[in-house]
């Protein structure tokens, strides 16, 4: 359905005097097969939106080529216009004019008799829960009406694919939730292929059978969600010990485990934030001591019992199974959930979360790098809380 | 739900646009450029205040304005001070007018329509014509109730010269309403266009005689004013209304307002059309 090879689109900015040249998309390749629900993972900036935008035909790529549902994006823009759907972030709709008006209105801009436009529009609002707000104007919707409201007009032709542009965004989680039942729809409904972008990653999870990941304008992994979950080296195991004399203990034990259970390349500086101070694959810090273990849920009970028998006893014990920021921070060495934010320095930094939190600057842990770890017995200036927040803000 | 009764891969995909006939370029054209028109005007409508401020315009210019000039009318070099005033009224219009027809377009930019619009099949040329339409019709009730109150107020011009005068102006307003609607979709920011259009407006209103004719200033200034394309169009429409249809100045007035027009037409096409708006 789709096929783009070595896509490029470079932007020319200019600030003052000096131009420079942004290349927001840097040599994409993509494959998307009929009938499947691609997701389209990346922070802001990662080249998106440029991606999609190549895609539906409304930027010419710089270099590289593109087919899109059988046709050249850059040649046949036009038999491509006809067979595709889009719903970009802005939407469509204007706000002062009536919902259904303008459906019908887009509806037969595909050529489409206005008789058929109407049948059909009124028919997907019905589906898509927009019953009686046929001559509502966008303004006075919620954001998720108006959303689905968008879906409407880039389906009203029925297009094979579908292209949604960050669907969900500033929705509350209920009418995300509802979203993504719509979106589920398209595919299971209608049979269309669906080429999504988000920087959710509970979103790109939930919806799609695919998720291609880009970064800097370069798609740096593509497989389904289980996979490349499969490749941060399994689950996280965090322990927290009563005592914190019997942490070192307990970490000895955990790290026989990971060494029994096999742990991922992940599990090392790539996957968790700050190294750790047993020297490689676990973690220890306050009274925690974490490291990935490969199916955890089958080597956790062996390891409580060894625990028992040694006497360590423990406060918490928490398995969590790797998510979709993981991986990316295993891929690109970030975090998504803070590039995702918007602060480009902080994606610039390369490595992320850690101990920029704490404003005590004397303490010597502020330093990336040199972070976590301190000495069982906390000082007054490092409480605990403060310590642990690197650290939970990256495993959520 | 209503499309389980659709069977599922036999539904949606095959059954889109393909089994629309297509239409021949021509008749595509008149219909996008048509279902743009009338979502413009249905807007335009829903929002009555700036259609009737469009209206009280040219009525004000008339009443306000017209009164003054009729002592000095002599000096000018006319007889008639209305069949002096309403052309230069009638091109004011079209131009000021339609060089604020961009501003809605920004708006609608804005809320991402002109890229749904975009990635639809329709005609690019139609997209910015279709609201075209919408500018020149605005212009074509404003002009008739400006010729007609004309009229009432002792203006004298033939029909002939009347329509054609008319049809300038309206080619001249279009020029301006489609190259308003490229500046919009190039700036794509009130902030920029309207120091950008107040940049333009002056020197046209001050160098194409549309109050007083250029001739009663001193050589320098007309000189100066030849170089304004609307001065041409401005004087083309005086000696239509006048009745002098055979005149060289009617000619060139006429060559300009097509030439704007085609030009302005293709820079507009070129934004709707080019990948990066």
């Amino acid at each position: 359905m789709i096929r783009a090879r070595g896509l490029v689109q470079t932007f020319r900015s200019r600030q003052g005097r000096t131009t420079s040249e942004v290349r927001a998309v840097d040599g994409v390749d993509l494959d998307v097969e009929d009938g499947e629900v691609v997701g389209f993972l990346g922070p802001n900036g990662a080249g998106k939106t440029t991606t999609l935008r190549i895609l539906t035909t409304l930027l010419r790529p710089t270099a590289g080529t593109a087919t899109v549902a059988g046709h050249d994006v850059a040649t046949q823009a036009e038999q491509v216009r006809r067979s595709i759907g889009y719903v970009s972030q802005a939407g469509g709709a204007f706000s002062g004019a009536r919902a259904g008006d303008e459906v019908v209105d887009h509806g037969m801009l595909y050529g489409l008799p206005r008789r058929v436009v109407e049948e059909r529009g009124r028919a997907l609002f019905s589906q898509l829960d927009l019953e009686g707000l046929w001559t509502r104007t966008p303004r006075t919707m919620s954001g998720g009406q108006k959303r689905r409201l968008d879906i409407v007009m880039g389906i009203v032709h029925e297009p094979r694919l579908v292209f949604l542009d960050e669907p969900t965004t500033g929705l509350d989680p209920q009418a995300r939730a509802n979203l993504w039942e719509h979106i589920r729809g398209l595919r299971d409904r209608r049979g269309a292929t669906v080429l999504l972008t988000t920087h959710y990653l509970d979103e790109a999870d939930a919806l799609s059978d695919r998720i291609v990941i880009i970064d800097h304008g370069r798609v740096v992994a593509s497989d389904t969600p289980a996979a490349l979950k499969e490749q941060v080296a399994g689950d996280l195991v965090d322990l927290e010990v009563e005592d914190p004399a019997q942490r070192a203990e307990a970490a000895a034990r955990l790290e026989r485990l990971v060494a029994q259970a096999g742990a991922g390349a992940g599990a090392g500086p790539g996957a968790t934030p700050g190294p750790s101070s047993s020297g490689g694959v676990v973690e220890q810090d306050g009274r925690h001591v974490r490291a990935r273990v490969r199916r955890a849920g089958r080597a956790v009970p062996g390891l409580l019992r060894e625990l028992d028998a040694a006497g360590v006893a423990l406060a918490s014990i928490e398995v969590v199974r790797p998510t979709l920021d993981d991986v990316f921070l295993a891929l690109t060495g970030r975090s998504l959930r803070d590039t995702g934010g918007s602060s480009p320095d902080a994606a610039a930094r390369g490595s992320t979360t850690s101990s920029t939190t704490s404003s005590t600057t004397s303490s010597s842990s502020t330093t990336p790098g040199s972070t976590t770890v301190p000495q069982p017995t906390p000082t007054p200036s490092a409480p605990t809380a403060s310590t642990s927040t690197p650290t939970t803000g990256a495993l959520r | 739900m209503t499309t389980s009764t659709v069977p599922v891969g036999a539904s949606a995909p095959s059954a889109g646009p393909a089994d629309v006939p297509p239409l021949g370029s021509a008749r595509r054209f008149l219909r996008d450029s048509g279902i743009v028109f009338r979502r413009q005007l249905r807007m335009n409508l829903r929002n009555p205040a700036w259609v009737i401020i469009g209206m009280l315009q040219p009525v004000l210019y008339l009443l306000l304005f017209g009164p003054l000039l009729e002592p000095l009318i002599g000096q000018l070099g006319a007889t008639n001070a209305y069949t002096f005033f309403v052309p230069g009224m009638l091109v004011q219009l079209g131009v000021f007018g339609a060089f604020f027809a961009g501003f809605s377009l920004i708006g609608e930019w804005r809320e991402g329509v002109i890229e749904a619009e975009r990635v639809t099949p329709a005609n690019r040329t139609a997209l910015l014509v279709g609201r075209l339409y919408r500018d020149l019709l605005q212009l074509l009730v404003q002009a008739l109730i400006l010729v007609g109150l004309g009229f009432a107020l002792g203006m004298d011009a033939s029909v002939g010269g009347l329509v054609l005068g008319v049809l300038l102006t309206l080619l001249l307003g279009g020029a301006c309403a489609a190259a308003s609607n490229a500046l919009a979709l190039t700036t794509k920011s009130e902030d920029v266009m309207a120091p950008v259009i107040n940049m333009v407006m002056l020197p046209v209103l001050l160098l194409s005689g549309i109050l007083l004719p250029m001739t009663i200033g001193p050589a320098w200034l007309q000189t100066a004013s030849d170089f304004m394309p609307i001065r041409w169009v401005v004087d083309g429409v005086r000696t239509s209304f006048a009745g002098d249809l055979a005149s060289s100045t009617l000619l060139w007035g006429t060559v300009w307002a097509l030439g704007l027009f085609a030009a302005a037409v293709w820079w507009g096409t070129a934004t709707f059309r080019r990948e990066n708006a």
